[in-house]
């Protein structure tokens, strides 16, 4: 046995079927705790779409509930609610990615340009640190900040003499809109900068030095050499993040809830929780969420396809 | 691209810049990224300053950044609150199962794919990760948690997520670019089966990508209530952050009521602030430590397999 082994490495293509599973079993047998936890767990749920074409009683189950086809489809695009979580997740989606979207490019290039190696790594740990706090945590230490009685903003700009009454920032629709797309933006912006650093530790070297020599200055050189060079990651970043525009995070919205805010803050993973869950409109939750996944679904595709053809990486 | 780490990048820079004066420039652009980092850490020494001040000095609104009236009463209050204590011990337990049993299941997904000679590797791959793109909703996932008579068990919270495509794919592009394919040969040569080496090789190799990925499960353990939310109603059972994020909606709806007198009778906002730290020191306590790794980690993710 260990003889034929030994003659399996060095040419494996030449040996048959018997003799590879001989020597690769194992993988297989690893390969079993991952299939089975995606089977169990996520292809199992799958049948459970089949609601969005019933009219389905939680209590009759799925063979006592009737069929109905488009129906409940047809209905949700009725439905006022449905419409504005719609409106609301896509223009709050489009939002996050006109605002956040430039912020790590914009700090990776400021990042690069830092001469002590010590400073940029401390300044890189502390703006790393916001990516790894929940929304919980992030939507009450803003409560903190934000409160318009007590909140730490509104009293320091009170005592300036800025303003009289404090900012509504989490309590008034527009006011909240800002606050909560800047908090995103905070959020997001440091762990962004990583892909872009990566990007640019990529350019070649003598491209600068050139540059030096020639006398370019700092905005020159970021202008004609940096960004060029990252050009395509930008593209890529871009691409994906378009393909999540229908997403939808249940904790972020979850954590900036009130009771003023609903008219923004009512979107779609909001939506499927308070008709599903809360509501107990099961078809109606469900129709919902094989739109949103399929949508995704197909936006991730396109944008994938799109990708490739402008001859970037695509994400599949 | 992806190779290079950060020292490297560095120690360039050195090279490119050290030559030069500072200039205007520079000291602006070390007071921009200055100012962003205290955005980073200035709201949690005020929460700091805020859960150790008396609560006549919080109500007063004369608490900065450091803290006034100290007293350390809301953090005792907090322990002997048995509730909190216990979602505490019952969060990190939850923590820790939930990040060993997901390396294990990501590392017996990405090992096997990650070499190419595997048969069926395509479909298998494709199996995985569909279930990035296409979930099946909250509502079909409930009721098959139901089905599997998982809801209102610590379970709930853990098996469902510990395969996690994303992981699996930065792993998997670990070993394919920084695990050398002729010491796996030299390896069978030797008469090794594919576990040991599997074992003895690729794994003690991997400690960079082992600390990052680690360090994401548990993160993302840590700090997701949602799932709670959905499948558990027994308060036993409910991670911190759950009840956190209790604590702080009511708070939010007293304080956007806009009646001071709401405010003093919810939960005091210096216990509010001491349960905020509270849930997040084991954040901060950790990261440090892993931080090295996992950019390189990060970066090596980036060049997708």
């Amino acid at each position: 046995m260990e003889k034929k082994k030994m003659e399996v490495a060095p040419m494996p293509r030449k040996k048959g079927l018997a003799v590879y599973f001989k020597r690769d079993w194992q993988l297989y047998v690893l390969l079993i705790f991952p299939i089975a936890c995606v089977i169990l767990f996520n292809y199992m749920a799958y049948p459970g779409l089949r609601m969005a074409f019933m009219d389905y009683k939680p209590a009759k189950g799925y063979s006592g509930s009737e069929w109905v086809g488009f129906e409940t489809f047809q209905k949700i695009f009725r439905d006022k609610d449905f419409l504005r979580a719609l409106k609301n997740s896509l223009i709050f989606n489009f939002l996050d990615l006109l605002v956040g979207f430039p912020m790590p490019i914009l700090l990776a290039l400021l990042l690069n340009e830092l001469r002590y190696p010590k400073f940029k790594k401390l300044t890189q740990t502390i703006l790393y640190l916001p990516h790894f706090l929940s929304w919980v945590i992030i939507g009450s230490v803003a409560l903190y900040l934000f409160k318009p009685s007590t909140g730490l903003v509104n009293i320091w700009l009170m005592n300036m003499g800025v303003i009289k009454e404090g900012i509504p920032f989490l309590s008034e629709k527009w006011h909240w809109a800002v606050t909560y797309l800047l908090i995103y933006v905070w959020q997001t912006m440091g762990w962004g900068t990583i892909i872009y650093l990566a990007a640019i530790t990529g350019i070649n070297g003598e491209l600068y030095e050139a540059a030096d020599i020639d006398g370019a200055n700092r905005w020159q050189k970021i202008w004609s050499i940096t960004l060029p060079s990252i050009k395509g990651t930008i593209v890529t970043l871009l691409i994906m993040n378009l393909g999540r525009v229908m997403g939808s995070n249940f904790e972020r919205l979850d954590s900036f809830d009130n009771v003023q805010v609903r008219d923004f803050q009512y979107q779609l993973a909001i939506y499927i929780y308070d008709k599903g869950l809360s509501g107990g409109n099961y078809s109606r939750a469900t129709a919902v969420g094989l739109f949103q996944s399929l949508t995704g679904l197909i936006l991730v595709l396109a944008t994938d396809k799109f990708a490739k053809m402008l001859g970037e990486d695509g994400l599949i | 691209m992806a190779k290079k780490n950060i020292s490297e990048e560095d120690s360039r820079f050195e090279g490119i810049h050290g030559v030069h004066k500072i200039k205007i420039g520079d000291i602006l652009i070390m007071a921009v990224l200055v100012l962003l980092c205290l955005t980073c850490v200035m709201p949690f020494v005020h929460l700091l300053a805020k859960s150790l001040s008396s609560n006549t000095a919080v109500l007063s609104k004369s608490v900065y950044f450091w803290p006034k009236g100290f007293n350390i009463s809301a953090y005792r209050s907090l322990f002997l609150d048995g509730q909190m204590t216990h979602a505490m011990i019952y969060s990190v337990e939850l923590t820790i199962i939930f990040t060993v049993l997901g390396m294990i299941v990501c590392t017996c997904a990405a090992y096997p794919l990650s070499k190419k000679r595997l048969k069926g590797r395509g479909v298998i791959s494709i199996l995985l990760m569909l279930t990035m793109y296409f979930s099946a909703g909250l509502i079909p996932s409930y009721l098959l948690m139901k089905q599997l008579n998982l809801l209102n068990t610590m379970w709930v919270l853990i098996l469902p997520l510990i395969f996690s495509p994303y992981n699996m794919l930065i792993m998997k592009s670990f070993f394919q670019s920084s695990i050398p394919d002729s010491l796996e040969e030299s390896a069978f040569l030797d008469g090794a089966t594919n576990f040991k080496i599997l074992f003895r090789i690729v794994l003690p190799l991997s400690k960079p990508i082992i600390a990052t990925l680690s360090l994401f499960y548990a993160v993302g353990r840590w700090n997701s209530y949602a799932d709670a939310k959905y499948y558990i109603t027994r308060k036993a059972l409910q991670p911190i952050q759950y009840l956190l994020s209790n604590m702080v909606k009511s708070a939010a709806d007293s304080a956007t009521s806009l009646s001071e007198a709401a405010q003093v009778t919810s939960t005091p906002e210096v216990y509010q602030a001491a349960a905020v730290m509270f849930a997040t020191i084991p954040i901060m306590c950790i990261y440090p430590f892993l931080q090295k790794y996992f950019v390189k980690g990060v970066m090596v993710g980036a060049v997708k397999g």
